[in-house]
């Protein structure tokens, strides 16, 4: 098995990952701030690693400066995206998830 | 090599359809949005594997390129039209 093929396998293993990753916080995170976060950031990063791995394993040719093309668009309109629809969400008042109701740690702080 | 790509691209597709579950049980219309974002995401690299299972890298380069375009600017007018109406 050639060095290429190697690391290619390398490049595509990380991006599944990381897509993995993606997918499982777009299903359990509880909010939908969270879900944008998790999907918005894991899914760029994945893209970038499995384009990479795809033009190892193509060489250097014509579909690999293609490749690199999508890798670079993608690096620029996944965050745009991502930033359009978290500023649709946030003008259209949908309240971000708060982790604590306010009253518990004012009650502690009052017992001390 | 082939069976990598092969076994790569299944397990894609799995992921496809777990985000199917936010984009059809999803609480309101912006996270179907999400959703169906991550899918073109997910949807751009399995037509490129499928490029290179079946030897014509050449011919789904382009599909996938365009298809990352019509994704981007799909998300952009949904996030716009949904801000401009205010029916999130």
């Amino acid at each position: 098995m050639l060095i290429k093929d190697v690391a290619s396998i390398l490049f595509m293993l990380a991006g599944f990952f990381f897509f993995t990753t993606a997918t499982l916080g777009l299903l359990r995170l509880p909010d939908f701030y969270a879900r944008l976060h998790a999907t918005g950031k894991g899914d760029t990063l994945a893209v970038l690693l499995s384009l990479i791995g795809l033009a190892i394993y193509n060489g250097f040719s014509l579909i690999s400066i293609k490749i690199v093309f999508i890798a670079v668009f993608m690096f620029l309109a996944q965050p745009t995206a991502t930033h359009a629809i978290s500023r649709a969400a946030y003008r259209g008042g949908v309240p971000p998830w708060v982790n604590e109701p306010e009253g518990n740690t004012v009650e502690q702080g009052g017992e001390k | 090599m082939t069976n990598f790509f092969l076994i790569i691209g299944v397990g894609m597709c799995v992921l496809v359809l777990a985000c199917l579950y936010r984009v059809t049980r999803g609480p309101d219309v912006l996270n179907r949005a999400v959703g169906l974002s991550a899918i073109g995401t997910k949807t751009l690299i399995i037509l490129l594997l499928m490029g290179v299972i079946y030897d014509r890298v050449e011919m789904f380069i382009d599909i996938s390129m365009v298809y990352a375009l019509l994704n981007f600017i799909g998300t952009l007018v949904l996030a716009k039209y949904l801000e401009r109406t205010g029916e999130v």
